[in-house]
């Protein structure tokens, strides 16, 4: 009956995680905190193509995240451009500065891609500081206004948080629903068969590098659609949203929550952004009892917080389905 | 040597200033079974690495079925034809048996299909599920990669390389590390296998090619030594001299 129930979740895990996501402002305390963590658990999915599936850890996926952002803003503030073509417009270029990223990135392996990976990251840090005219620099980009959102004749009211965070929804959805087709695909096949065995996998007949290089461009897109997003949110940029501390949250959500699982790193992201929240009421140094609690799981739930529940629930599964 | 299914030509592979492979040339014909045999050292798995794509020679060619084939890429080898099963077991771990059959299987079908659920593709499932019967690992089809014991992994390595459905099989120690019931399997399998295609072994157990191939090439020190059939292989008194005074 569990496994029964269990598979059936699995199987539907675009349905389930929306039907939670549906529901989900109602239980976190303001909505606020609900839109950062659907937007976050998005770009940590987006970072998990890459980490958890196909065995690449990048130091740099905040070059995707502020890109998006930044793409998206500036596309609004000096482009005038309606906000969903806007959105469109930091996805495109995600994938783009991906593009380029991916292809200098996928020649090495190991600890040189991370290093590859951050320091291109911190090139496009750079020039976007340094772009003032564009970007606002220091001070990041202001002005990113999107007040009512005209959905054919009907107009929402976009400074409403409630309606914000739904708007926002059916783009992750839409996102969600995509990377589950990718891992489903025979592609997906192929992007596992690389995180566990390269070598066996390119004997086995699929180039490598090209798939490498298309799961990148792909990571970059989703966590471009996270930015973009997360600019409309914000109706600002920080710039802080290119540092690489920005990269470095994506591999700890991805962790916390277990790299590798669908859900896994919404979960983390999730976690992340609650005791980010609890524990800043508390302390101005709020990163060290996130840091604590990162380490517990790193130690003793290497498999994250969805992973080990996952585990545990088909353990418990397993012996019923026997019999 | 017209009508070869391989030919490798003057093949020399330099690592820095050690000479692994010296001017080597031989060819293989269609549908037979060889063995490369030659003490440690003498260059088989270099050989072997050479023809099945893992690197490019230094100097020399590589022709199949008349295309030279030369410094092409890993991934081309399986899609020509040609698929390599591995000395040191090298399947991808934490996938099901099933699962890393089907991987290998779908190279013929589909590679870079993003929106097609792969759970639809039923030949593929059942090619996967065939080729697990054919190596005897049927009932082990939904257990972890990782998790068979050595010599199932090596069965599992097989049906690997059988997925892509390879013109010209090559093996690089099929039985290493094998118990002498799964040995007997093993040789039992590489017959039934040989019957449908060219097959090349690398193989350092004298007696076990002696019986099973009907080629066999000698190398030694990275020179090509002989070749010729297990009986004129056994009566060459280079190869005797090479064997006897390692032993």
């Amino acid at each position: 009956m569990t496994t029964d129930l269990l598979n059936r979740v699995v199987r539907h895990r675009v349905a389930a995680v929306l039907a939670f996501l549906l529901l989900f402002p109602l239980v976190m305390p303001y909505e606020a905190l609900a839109i950062n963590i659907l937007i976050f658990g998005l770009y940590a999915v987006g970072f998990n193509l890459l980490f958890g599936y196909t065995g690449m850890l990048s130091f740099g996926h905040a070059a995707f995240l502020g890109v998006g952002s930044y793409l998206c803003g500036i596309a609004i503030v000096s482009g005038g451009w309606p906000w969903w073509a806007a959105v469109f417009a930091g996805v495109a270029a995600s994938a783009l500065v991906g593009l380029v990223m991916g292809f200098l990135a996928i020649r090495t392996r190991g600890i040189y891609f991370s290093m590859v990976t951050l320091a291109l990251a911190q090139i496009v840090y750079y020039g976007f500081y340094k772009a003032e005219r564009w970007t606002g620099g220091e001070n990041g980009l202001r002005g990113i206004r999107v007040e009512t959102i005209d959905l054919l004749g009907w107009k929402l009211d976009f400074l409403n948080p409630i309606t914000k965070y739904y708007v926002i929804l059916v783009f992750v959805a839409a996102a969600l629903w995509f990377v589950s087709r990718v891992l489903n695909s025979p592609f997906g096949a192929v992007i596992e068969a690389i995180r566990e065995n390269e070598k066996r996998a390119a004997a086995c007949g699929f180039d490598v590098a090209r798939a490498k290089l298309l799961v990148f461009v792909l990571s970059a897109a989703v966590c471009g659609l996270a930015g973009a997003l997360r600019a409309l949110h914000l109706s600002i940029v920080p710039i802080d949203s290119l540092h690489y501390l920005q990269s470095g949250q994506a591999v700890m959500m991805c962790l916390l929550g277990g790299m590798g699982t669908f859900f896994g790193p919404f979960v983390g992201a999730g976690v992340f952004l609650y005791l980010e929240d609890v524990a800043t009421a508390f302390t101005t140094h709020w990163m060290a009892a996130v840091g604590v609690i990162f380490m517990v799981f790193v130690l003793f739930f290497p498999q994250g917080v969805w992973g080990s529940i996952l585990f545990w629930l088909n353990r418990r599964a397993a012996p019923r389905a026997l019999q | 040597m017209s009508g070869a299914i391989l030919e490798v030509e003057n093949v020399t592979q330099r690592f820095g200033k050690f000479v692994a492979l010296n001017r080597v040339s031989v060819a293989f014909q269609p549908g037979k079974l060889t063995a490369i045999i030659g003490p440690n050292g003498a260059g088989k798995s270099t050989f072997f690495n050479v023809v099945s794509g893992a690197f490019a020679p230094t100097q020399g060619r590589i022709r199949f079925q008349g295309r030279d084939i030369t410094g092409l890429a890993q991934h081309e080898f399986a899609r020509i034809g040609i698929a390599k099963s591995f000395q040191i077991t090298n399947v991808f771990k934490q996938l099901s048996a099933h699962e890393n059959v089907r991987v290998a299987a779908q190279m013929r079908e589909s590679r870079f299909e993003l929106l097609r659920p792969r759970a639809g593709m039923k030949a593929l499932m059942a090619k996967a599920d065939t080729l697990l019967e054919r190596v005897g690992l049927a009932a082990l089809r939904d257990k972890t990669a990782a998790d068979l014991a050595h010599g199932q992994q090596r069965a599992l390595e097989i049906a690997m390389a059988l997925a892509s459905e390879p013109v010209l099989l090559l093996m690089d120690e099929p039985t290493a590390g094998m118990s002498p019931e799964e040995t007997g399997v093993m040789m039992q399998l590489i017959t039934e296998l040989a019957a449908e295609r060219t097959v090349v072994l690398v193989e350092h157990k004298m007696k076990l090619v002696m019986g099973l191939c009907e080629r066999l090439i000698v190398l030694h020190h990275g020179e090509f030594l002989a070749e010729g059939t297990p009986e004129e292989i056994r009566n060459n008194a280079d190869v005797r001299r090479v064997y006897l005074g390692q032993e």
